[in-house]
């Protein structure tokens, strides 16, 4: 019976990635993916004639340059279209916009705030700062800092340098991001409700903490860390959808040897004598690896995909109290038309970007009131964009696509399983936010795809919906993501392996988790790592 | 506006104040806004040389920067300030608030009087530099290249003051060169021959004020007016008119940039980096690090970084100095990196010309101290000359020399020639 090399356990784009560079440093590997198409939560599915959807992920910015270069996704069709800003509707029937012109952007705020409009620059560069000294760590793997390996104690004390690095006020900068809640930072920097509101955004996005909640700041941050082709901060929609990205990612793969099963379901990891031997379909079917890695979050891998006895008890707890709790849910929604929003001119480029609707702190914080209370919000936080006013790929001409983010949905509604019911409910609690501001917007749907963290959860397999594969709060990030002793992509049982979301450096459709797993990977087969690129350098 | 026309469910304001927010918003169709000389601009731009200063669309040069250099040191230069970020600060307490934020000794500028400061962060780190004008005992204007409304908010907290941010409402000018003064008095401002260097006065102009002020930006005789922007055209025309047979020129910023560097002064984020906006710390200057510590007044009261800049002097923490230097040969040194005997970088030069009122090659620098501070020989830079895509790589000896690299007496005469 054939062994691979590798068994891949999952066709996200972090197991495409790491899959692309094992095969390509001369391993045999196979992916199986449950579904039969791949993707994971990078996906673009066509779910009614002629338009394709986003379906979970839906803008570009985080993914590392180095892996697209490495992995020649350019080659196999990738390109991602930058976008321009975005605003927040206000309910006074105006909005604040956000410009990618410095200039533009100064006056767009000092229509709300003069002083806030000039407390940018100092936001952007204490931001900025903070960037620069997490982003190098994005692509390496975080030490262990038990260990007196010479190699874990060399990335210790690159990061201590690092850190040291830092002036005093940066430290103390560095210590209270990491710490402290977003509404709190932005306190520091901006005294209008929108302009925060407009901020917090992104501190919240994925995370089942509101803008209060300590620990938010860094969330912030992780949105902040990414770039388009080198303009830093900049988001993009990849053309044809999220789905491009792993469609090249499979190409790629495919192109240097690799193999892919969709429809191929892994029921749980084939362990023997404490080491990883293969993996059982859900069929019966045994495939037989020599070692096998998971795509799939610590907690699918550890608690339903390998038994309780392979694994020691600290560990076992350590994964169940992982934090992966379900906030968020996915309205995509096929329109015969664009939407008009009459707050907005219809010149404005940001009916090209990303759309919100809330427009104070307090609505953001009483949204999450609702998912604490185990309810989806009544009125909910919503990320929306309409890629086709970009792209011309994903619908018929003149027809659109919208996807919408929705934050806050809870795993379980009022301690139950979401039903249809609830389903079409929360749907409904989207629909008529934008409808407030968009009037006839209804007249214009077309189909309409809704994913609660149900729905996610068994499509896409991610525990309770989260799109993080864990929360990105300090106490789960590097050394101790996903689980202290544990962060270096490896597992307690030999020949499992790590490498989705879940891991260093966390999730959005980055590609470094699966990169720095391969690289760990092929350090234990003493392979070469000369096909993968160093990060680029931040000087 | 075709938008004004549009139906707005959700708001249920007044058409006024839609109207008015409408317009607000429209200013992202334009990137780069006119200044209320536009026109004038426009008209005169043969050039068509644009550059983005602060969000307006200002010229690098009109028809020829050559001789719109020319026209500052033989003749009248006209160049729009406008875009220059302006703040009035007002109040009982703005004496007290000002000289609080900013290096220099605040109660001793009276008013009509204008002096160049600098302001910087608790840690003494330079925030900006500009020009405070003293307009009444209680009314001041901070002019600067950098915008601060934030951080003169906080700073102003536990003082009887009011800041406004006011560049758009008030007009800019800065006439320079040696019949500036002569132009003035043509244009019929009586009593302008008593303002002496930094001295400012208001005269009336299209039943309204301007205020002129004997500084600028060139190191040669000239003058500075402020007029709000609904008088702007016409203070041009004035002034043009008046000035046509004594060679006044409108003059784009390349121009005023090379009569600034002989002069000797410093561009902020040109020569060095502004605190708000150095990413890297340790692009981080202190006073003394960029040639303003003269500005500094130990008698002084508290004001804003004043502990962290004694104590960098005193435990010898300053790093950098900003020097003047003279450069062997014609070949501008524009950025090249400066070493010690040839071979141990230590700096690196922020501005370089060949100047002509000196016939000097000069430059201005930032090195890394003992050089240029207390070890000033065996400075060399390495300039890279592209010349037909080759570089012409070039060692030529430096030495450091006082600043401004001109000395015009026609600056400071009292009264002002008539040329």
């Amino acid at each position: 019976m054939k062994a691979w090399d590798a068994i891949v356990i999952g066709g996200g784009h972090n197991g495409l990635v790491n899959a692309c560079y094992l095969q390509r440093a001369g391993l045999d590997v196979l992916v199986v993916e449950k579904n039969d198409w791949v993707g994971g939560a990078a996906t673009s599915r066509e779910l009614t004639p002629g338009f394709l959807y986003s379906n979970c992920s839906y803008v570009c910015s985080l993914f590392r340059p180095e892996i697209m270069r490495d992995l020649e996704l350019p080659r196999f069709g990738l390109q991602v279209i930058s976008y321009e800003g975005g605003a927040v509707f206000t309910r006074d029937g105006d909005y604040l916009a956000n410009y990618r012109d410095h200039d533009v952007h100064r006056r767009e705020f000092a229509r709300f705030s003069r002083r806030d409009a000039e407390a940018y620059d100092r936001y952007a560069r204490d931001v900025t700062r903070q960037c620069r000294f997490i982003q190098p760590l994005l692509m390496r793997t975080a030490p262990d800092p038990t260990s007196l390996k010479p190699r874990d104690l060399g990335e210790l004390l690159y990061l201590g340098k690092k850190f040291a690095g830092l002036s005093a006020e940066e430290m103390a900068l560095t210590l209270r991001f990491w710490t402290m809640s977003i509404s709190d930072f932005l306190d520091e920097y901006f005294e209008t409700d929108v302009i925060k509101a407009n901020f917090a955004l992104s501190g919240i996005i994925g995370t089942a903490l509101g803008p209060m909640s300590p620990g938010t700041a860094y969330v912030l941050l992780h949105h902040y860390m990414g770039e388009v082709d080198g303009s830093v901060g900049a988001w993009g929609y990849a053309r044809g959808g999220m789905g491009a990205v792993t469609k090249a990612l499979a190409a790629s793969f495919k192109a240097s040897g690799g193999t892919i099963r969709t429809g191929a379901e892994v029921d749980h990891v084939l362990v023997s004598r404490g080491k990883a031997k293969g993996v059982v379909l859900a069929g019966g079917e045994e495939i037989y690896g020599k070692l096998v890695v998971s795509n799939a979050d610590v907690k699918r891998t550890f608690l339903k995909l390998v038994e309780e006895k392979e694994l020691p008890d600290i560990f076992l707890r350590r994964v169940k109290n992982f934090k992966i709790r379900g906030s968020s849910g996915k309205v995509n929604i096929a329109l015969d038309s664009l939407p008009e929003f009459p707050a907005l001119p219809k010149d404005s480029p940001v009916y090209r970007g990303d759309m919100h609707f809330t427009d104070s702190m307090e609505r953001m914080e009483r949204a999450y009131d609702d998912w604490k209370a185990g309810r989806w919000s009544a009125d909910p936080f919503l990320d929306m964009v309409i890629p086709t006013t970009l792209d011309p790929t994903m619908a018929p001409s003149g027809k659109h696509f919208m996807s919408c983010f929705v934050q806050y949905a809870p795993p379980k509604v009022n301690g139950r399983d979401w039903t249809d019911a609830d389903r079409d409910g929360f749907a409904e609690s989207v629909i008529a936010q934008i409808a407030e501001y968009s009037p006839g917007f209804r007249d214009r749907i077309v189909h309409m795809e809704v994913r609660t963290p149900r729905e996610i959860e068994a499509e896409v397999g991610l525990t309770e919906g989260n799109i993080f594969q864990g929360e990105l709060t300090f106490d789960q990030l590097l050394f101790n993501r996903p689980v202290p002793g544990y962060a270096q992509y490896r597992s307690p049982v030999g020949g499992l392996y790590m490498c989705g979301s879940s891991t260093h450096p966390g999730g959005g459709v980055m590609g470094a988790p699966g990169r720095n797993s391969a690289a760990e990977i092929l350090r234990d087969l003493a392979k070469s790592t000369s096909h993968m690129s160093p990060a680029h350098d931040v000087i | 506006m075709a938008q004004a026309t549009r139906k707005r469910p959700v708001a249920k304001t007044e058409d006024a104040a839609v109207s008015a927010r409408i317009d607000a918003q429209s200013h992202f169709r334009t990137l780069r806004l006119g200044t209320p000389f536009q026109p004038r601009l426009d008209a005169l731009a043969k050039t068509q040389d644009w550059y983005n200063w602060a969000g307006y669309r200002a010229p690098h040069s009109l028809w020829d920067e050559e001789l719109e250099y020319f026209a500052i040191r033989s003749q009248a230069a006209l160049f729009d300030i406008s875009p220059m970020t302006k703040y009035r600060i007002e109040g009982p307490d703005a004496e007290a608030f000002l000289d609080r934020v900013t290096l220099r000794d605040v109660t001793r500028l009276r008013p009509g009087r204008v002096h160049y400061t600098a302001w910087c962060d608790d840690e003494g780190f330079v925030l900006d530099d500009g020009t405070l004008f003293r307009l009444s005992p209680t009314r001041f204007r901070l002019c600067s290249q950098e915008r601060h409304l934030p951080w003169l908010l906080d700073s102003a907290i536990g003082f009887d003051v009011t800041v406004d941010e006011e560049t758009e409402a008030v007009a800019g000018l800065a006439l320079q060169g040696p019949t500036s003064f002569a132009v003035l008095r043509d244009a019929g401002f009586a009593g302008v021959e008593k303002l002496k260097v930094f001295d400012l006065m208001d005269f009336p102009h299209d039943d309204a004020t301007v205020t002129i002020s004997r500084t600028g930006f060139t190191g040669d005789l000239g003058y500075e007016l402020f007029v709000s922007a609904d008088k702007a055209l016409s203070l041009w025309d004035r002034l043009m008119t008046a000035g046509e047979l004594r060679g006044i020129r409108a003059i784009g910023y390349t121009a005023l940039n090379r009569a600034r560097l002989e002069a000797g002064l410093i561009v902020a984020n040109a020569d060095f980096t502004t605190a708000e906006h150095a990413i890297r710390a340790d692009r981080l200057r202190r006073p003394d690090e960029i040639g303003l510590g003269f500005m500094i007044d130990p008698q002084k009261a508290h004001f804003n970084g004043r502990r962290a800049i004694f104590e960098a002097r005193a435990k010898r923490k300053l790093r950098h100095v900003l020097v003047g230097l003279e450069i062997e040969g014609n070949i501008p040194a524009e950025h090249a990196i400066v070493y010690h005997k040839k071979s141990q970088e230590v700096g690196l030069v922020s501005a370089a010309m060949w100047s002509p009122m000196a016939k000097r090659n000069i430059a201005i620098a930032s090195l890394v101290r003992p050089y240029g501070d207390t070890v000033v020989e065996d400075l060399w830079v390495e300039i890279y000359a592209m010349r037909e895509l080759q570089y012409q790589k070039l060692m030529k000896r430096a030495k450091v020399v006082a600043r401004p690299f001109i000395k015009l007496d026609r600056r400071t005469a009292n009264p002002p020639a008539d040329f």
